[in-house]
């Protein structure tokens, strides 16, 4: 039998039929809904009169839009009133319908890309799909997880299937020791920096080597989160014993009379020794440093210690374009040291890093510090009520109290500006988002998108430094 | 689903590259429960120079003069030419449901994001992947002369210009067989249903953990 790579064997799995022109249909073992992407296919539904295929493949929560203060009053206090108007028909059609959901005030709300691993919802071999293109999160379980149109979402509510086309495999294999204060973020920056925004386009990306493998599983999801920013739909980690161990004890995980089956089948999850990908990337570890974004895009990234470019040095004119306009719309000189950045805000939080390790890294670097003068507000938002009640059980809430930072209720915040979290025009933003892109966080707002660690230490200085230097 | 068979139209060129869907529909515009409306927004920040805000009236609002679909000679663009990397970033479709509001039937461009590539088949919009060259070629006649027009006739997969020169393009045959005859994709699945619960049913010996899990 020929050597099969870990996509092959998920995208195999889940063959229902190849069709003779190419096309195929996949089948579809889990799919996530918000408030955003779903509303018009439900609508599809309606209007044709169709109904979901499976109730019991979903699972719904609001996210991007809900306030992250105070909200134990309820969707109807929601004050934006096209927001209330979106989480209220999440609700209404969940219930219609029968899927269940996690309401804005239910502890288990949150992020949909932090849910659903927190469930058990994503487990390694299955198919995951969401209306919302950073779903290539859940592919860090070895599961073949990517972003959907709502006309998809609206297909595989009716049809439990997609009608795919197989993507090409590449291989980033990032080999050696991470250095102290470097986390996954900075990997997963420094492979967009190396490969392009659109470097994986067309591919479904595997993440290995030794680095990768000694990364846990919220590292991974932070990593396989931001394949798409480096264009890839598909990011995935092999399955290993950190992997399985994950799942134990979660509520949609399999139950112990299951368990040994699913264990021994998630094993399998790996790519065979002598696969062949269509493209290799080789990284070594100890070439990455923590990476802060300068430009509007996620490729536009640079070791803390760097400069700005300048684009007269830049020999393609298109990029050399793209590089002016970049540093036009981020108020920045070529040359200028990325040190140098003064910083307005910060945002700890976004489907990329708002888990526990993310808070406990963010929480050790302000320990016993405060939040610079100069910094208008620096928010950390704990992706799900579960990680929120976990932060406080550790006492790491107080801590960034202390610092004086925000402590705030589960959502996608700043990530997106689709809520009361945003920036103003002009202002220079610290983000552990995942998206630089002009107007993302805010009419006018300059984003730059870091680690946690990264982004706490920005906080106390009031702007970037290296964050090593804090840890000493 | 809407047709696409041939289509003839003014084109405009959009000069630069990694066009994400944000600046194609900014976020504040996605809390719309609807699919039309979103054409006033499209390109909202390249657009206007003012904040745009969701259910406003764009009429009096201040126009970005430097913009390309702002200048009178582009006014009924329906081709909008790209550079490479169209549409990447965020999955919403929202992005070709704004463009195909605007009047935008297909859009040239070097290569695209696949979600967003993907998501225009699903409205009726036909986007086009050419050469480097090509695109560069079609930039500067589109720049150089006033009320240029493309056509593109999906049937036999070619771009033709004003000076009859014709530029032949890829795509898939399933999703040219649908665009062509305006087919709804879930009707065309549902005719596989039979096949579709065979595969659920041995999926569910195999991995039984998978079923009755979530509820």
């Amino acid at each position: 039998m020929a050597a099969k790579t870990l996509y092959d064997k998920l995208w195999d799995a889940h063959l229902v039929r190849q069709n003779e022109d190419g096309s195929a249909l996949i089948y579809i073992d889990r799919q996530i809904l918000h408030e955003v992407t779903s509303p018009q296919a439900f609508e599809g539904l309606r209007l044709a009169g169709r109904k979901p295929w499976r109730i019991d493949a979903n699972l719904a929560t609001p996210d991007h839009n809900v306030p992250t203060t105070e909200r134990s009053a309820g969707v109807d206090e929601i004050v934006d009133p096209v927001s209330r108007i979106q989480v209220k028909t999440l609700d209404a059609n969940c219930d219609e319908f029968g899927i269940v959901e996690f309401k804005m005030n239910d502890h288990r709300q949150g992020i949909v890309h932090v849910v659903g691993p927190e469930q058990g919802m994503t487990l390694p071999g299955t198919t995951v799909v969401c209306g919302d293109s950073h779903t290539s999160t859940h592919g860090a379980f070895g599961a073949l997880a990517h972003g959907i149109g709502t006309s998809e979402v609206e297909h595989v509510l009716a049809t439990q299937c997609l009608i795919a086309k197989k993507m090409k495999n590449m291989l980033v294999r990032v080999d050696g020791e991470l250095g102290a204060g470097v986390t996954a973020k900075d990997v997963v920056l420094h492979i967009i920096g190396v490969i392009g925004t659109a470097g994986g386009t067309g591919y479904a990306i595997e993440f290995g080597g030794s680095a990768i493998r000694s990364i846990s599983m919220e590292g991974r999801m932070t990593i396989c989160n931001m394949a798409i920013e480096a264009g890839a739909r598909v990011g995935l980690v092999a399955v290993d014993d950190t992997t399985i161990e994950y799942f134990h004890g979660r509520p949609f995980s399999p139950q112990a009379d299951q368990w040994d089956a699913a264990a021994a089948a998630w094993k399998t999850l790996v790519s065979d020794d002598d696969a062949t990908f269509d493209a290799v990337v080789e990284i070594k570890a100890e070439d990455i440093q923590p990476q802060v974004t300068w430009g509007t895009s996620p490729e536009m990234v640079a070791s803390v210690s760097a400069r700005v470019p300048n684009p007269a040095n830049e020999a393609d004119a298109g990029k050399a374009d793209g590089i002016r306009r970049a540093l036009q719309y981020m108020g920045l000189e070529a040359e200028q040291k990325i040190t140098d950045i003064q910083l307005d805000r910060v945002f700890i939080g976004s489907c990329t890093n708002s888990r526990i390790e993310d808070l406990r890294a963010a929480a050790e670097v302000v320990k016993g510090r405060k939040v610079a003068a100069t910094i208008k507000q620096a928010l950390v938002v704990p992706g799900s009520g579960l990680v929120k009640a976990q932060a406080e059980a550790e006492g790491l809430d107080k801590i960034f109290i202390e610092a004086g930072l925000e402590w705030r209720e589960p959502g996608c915040s700043m990530c997106l500006a689709m809520n009361p979290d945003k920036l103003g025009q002009g202002e220079h933003c610290a983000s552990t988002s995942n998206r630089n892109f002009e107007g993302r966080q805010g009419f006018g707002g300059r984003t730059h998108l870091v680690s946690p660690a990264m982004a706490a230490a920005a906080a106390v200085t009031g702007h970037f430094i290296d964050v090593r230097e804090l840890m000493q | 689903m809407k047709q696409f068979t041939q289509h003839t139209g003014i084109a405009a060129p959009l000069d630069r590259a990694n066009v994400d869907t944000d600046m194609i529909i900014p976020k504040q515009f996605l809390k719309s429960i609807k699919r039309a409306g979103f054409g006033p927004n499209l390109f909202d920040e390249l657009r206007y120079l003012d904040e745009g805000q969701p259910d406003q009236d764009c009429a009096g609002r201040p126009l970005n003069p430097d913009f390309v679909l702002n200048q009178p000679r582009y006014d009924g663009t329906s081709v909008l030419l790209a550079r490479e990397n169209f549409g990447c970033g965020s999955s919403r479709e929202h992005a070709p449901w704004a463009l195909d509001d605007f009047g935008i039937r297909v859009v040239i461009a070097p290569s695209f994001a696949d979600i967003f590539y993907n998501n225009c088949f699903k409205n009726g919009l036909l986007p086009i992947v050419l050469s480097d060259v090509q695109v560069d070629q079609l930039f500067k006649e589109v720049e150089a002369t006033e009320g240029y027009q493309l056509t593109v006739d999906l049937e036999r997969q070619v771009v033709v210009a004003p000076s009859g020169e014709t530029f032949a393009f890829e795509v898939d045959n399933f999703r040219k067989h649908c665009l062509l005859n305006g087919l709804d994709d879930i009707g065309l699945t549902l005719q596989h249903a039979d096949e579709i619960k065979a595969y659920e049913a041995r999926r569910r010996q195999k991995a039984p953990w998978l079923f009755d899990a979530i509820k």
